[in-house]
């Protein structure tokens, strides 16, 4: 159990930086991208393959976060200059990617035609070179031991990409909150809450449109191609509902943590990323689930969660009714027996 | 500083609803030239506050800001050089960001946007002392969100923030009349105050006649997109409701009376 948990936090990290980003595009911008399905896949497959034939695991990492801007920016282009609808956008970019993806997987082969998956598992990656390092440091031993000592028996192998995976996950957070409190920011955020008023002060809706899904599918594509080097293979499927999840992230979070600040609403998307990852590993602990059933279970939990706040609202609301009218009654009965 | 040369603009044309939106408006502002627009509804004048701004594109003639033909400027280019108020109070201001946050997009309005911090140390104590001139309190609520205050106190915001860069043209569309008459009142005030304070180019509409008279040194008067009237500053000094009545009877052989619904005296 331990170690199905951690493993699900561990990846609930990985997957909190494309959470950050479907958070940057639905809530910031106002505009529900479904590019995310595919971008994520470009991701991963873009380090994959650069990785596979022999490039620095950093400099495809790198790469990868590119082609993921470059996604987000044709999406923008399709809704802010051919005036297509911003689903419709997201999903013809989504299905465009889908042969993309497998093009650039198939670089990977001689005859450079399409590739449904690339398999990592005899190539450095940037979690192997930095286990290289972490390794020799002794500090999972010491947990471990800790561990043991309380009585937990299965304890992971590693704490390496937990620890470095919350150092990388928090530092593009903050990076994060910064950049919507620069200039730029601000006129993104005033995009998604009010264009009118934010051409009426001289900024240029559509380029802060494009730059805006640029930023949130470079985020998806770098956290799909950390994905891809955790998981050690990339799949041309590994991107189907990417963006329920991160919905689910987003929202599990805001109910959790709120909404009152930038900063706390990062946090609680965050936070909300791993949850979900835990209740997926939970879920799929009764006897009667299958791996296949996660995208329905996936939906559930958007469909739940979307469905309690409001719940919760009603009920505080008419509680507070009733406890207002119940004071009413018993101020006028002693008025009456006052008089009396 | 502001010249528009035979604008023409015909709305849902080949159609049914076909309407002579604009027709052949020609108007020319002088520096500090503060004119108020009255007409009826539909007479055209929020039309041509549009073609100013760059929201709508006339079908023929031009638009000269600073003596630079900017017809084919798109909206957000046209901002460098003009500030708005709207008539919703919610059009103006973005809601769930905050008060200071609001300055500084108004405040970077003529500069290139980077990555600099919007609101540093020095900004905030700027925007704390333009806040004061309101007398609203607004320099102590400098971190609430925009969405939280009355109609009024973001009407004064707005009106703030538009003419923070100090504009070449400010353009101000019925920006009293969603507002109660106390409020209407003060945001009137505070627009002489902050007008007269950098001498701007002002273009105003109201449907208030009284508030066209008392505000401004020009005036005109639009019917079915025509300018059917024009008042010079000279003029416009002893000019009264009365007048303004009989000019339109003159002028148009109809009886204004069956606007005064429209037209609030």
């Amino acid at each position: 159990m331990f170690t199905a948990i951690f493993g699900s936090v561990e990846q609930g990290i990985i997957y909190a930086i494309m959470a950050l980003g479907v958070y940057l595009t639905f809530r910031v911008l106002d505009f529900p991208d479904l590019t995310v399905d595919g971008s994520f896949v470009t991701g991963a497959a873009t380090a994959a393959t650069l990785i596979v034939l022999g490039y620095h695991p950093a400099l495809a990492t790198a790469a990868a976060t590119v082609a993921g801007f470059l996604a987000g920016c044709m999406t923008g282009i399709l809704h802010t200059k051919a005036k297509i609808n911003p689903l419709l956008s997201g999903i013809l970019m989504m299905i465009a990617l889908y042969s993309i993806n497998l093009r650039i997987m198939g670089a990977t082969t001689e005859t450079a035609i399409g590739r449904p998956n690339v398999p990592l598992s005899n190539v450095d990656s940037l979690f192997t070179i930095f286990f290289g390092w972490w390794g020799n440091l002794g500090i999972d031993t010491a947990i471990n031991n800790v561990l043991i000592s309380i009585g937990i028996e299965n304890v992971p192998k590693t704490w390496g990409t937990f620890f470095i995976m919350i150092i990388v996950t928090f530092a593009i957070k903050i990076i994060f909150d910064r950049f919507l409190k620069t200039e730029v920011g601000l006129a993104i955020r005033a995009t998604g809450d009010n264009d009118k008023m934010i051409r009426s002060f001289s900024a240029n809706t559509d380029t802060l449109i494009i730059l805006g899904l640029g930023i949130s599918n470079a985020l998806v594509a770098l956290s799909g191609a950390l994905i891809a080097q955790y998981t050690k293979f990339a799949d041309v499927s590994m991107g189907i509902g990417m963006i329920v999840i991160g919905l689910a992230s987003v929202i599990i979070g805001e109910a959790i943590l709120g909404t009152k600040t930038i900063v706390r609403t990062t946090l609680a998307v965050i936070v909300g990323a791993i949850i979900y990852r835990i209740v997926i590993a939970i879920a799929l602990r009764v006897e009667f689930l299958d791996t296949g059933d996660m995208k329905l279970i996936t939906a559930l939990i958007v469909v739940v969660a979307l469905i309690l706040p409001k719940f919760f609202e009603k009920r505080k609301e008419r509680a507070r009714k009733a406890k207002r009218r119940a004071e009413r009654t018993l101020t006028s009965e002693q008025e009456a027996k006052q008089l009396a | 500083m502001l010249k528009l040369e035979g604008i023409n603009r015909i709305f849902n044309e080949t159609t049914p609803d076909e309407k002579i939106a604009l027709d052949n408006i020609n108007l020319d502002l002088k520096t500090g030239d503060f004119v108020t627009v009255i007409g009826s509804n539909g007479a055209g004048k929020s039309t041509m506050m549009n073609m100013i701004s760059g929201a709508l594109s006339p079908d023929f003639g031009t638009v000269e800001i600073d003596r630079k033909n900017v017809t084919k400027y798109p909206e957000y280019k046209r901002s460098h050089l003009i500030g708005r108020v709207f008539q919703d109070p919610m059009a103006g201001t973005a809601p769930t960001m905050t008060v200071e946050e609001n300055l500084a997009i108004a405040y970077s309005r003529n500069k290139r946007r980077g990555l600099r911090i919007g609101v540093d140390k020095k900004r905030r104590e700027f925007f704390r002392e333009s806040l004061e001139s309101l007398h609203l309190n607004l320099e102590n609520r400098l971190t609430a969100k925009v969405g939280l205050l009355s109609g009024g106190e973001r009407q004064a915001l707005s009106l703030l923030m538009a003419t923070f860069t100090k504009p070449s043209i400010l353009l101000l569309d019925e920006h009293t009349a969603a507002l109660d008459p106390s409020r209407a009142e003060l945001i009137t005030n505070l627009t002489k105050q902050l007008v007269e304070k950098d001498n701007l180019t002002t273009l105003m509409v109201t449907h208030n006649m009284q508030q066209a008279l008392d505000l401004g040194n020009r005036l005109i008067m639009m019917d079915k997109g025509q300018i059917i009237l024009e008042v010079d500053p000279e003029a416009k000094k002893d000019l009264t409701i009365a007048d303004l009545m009989d000019a339109f009877q003159r002028i148009r052989g109809e009886k204004l009376v069956s606007d005064r619904t429209l037209l609030s005296v």
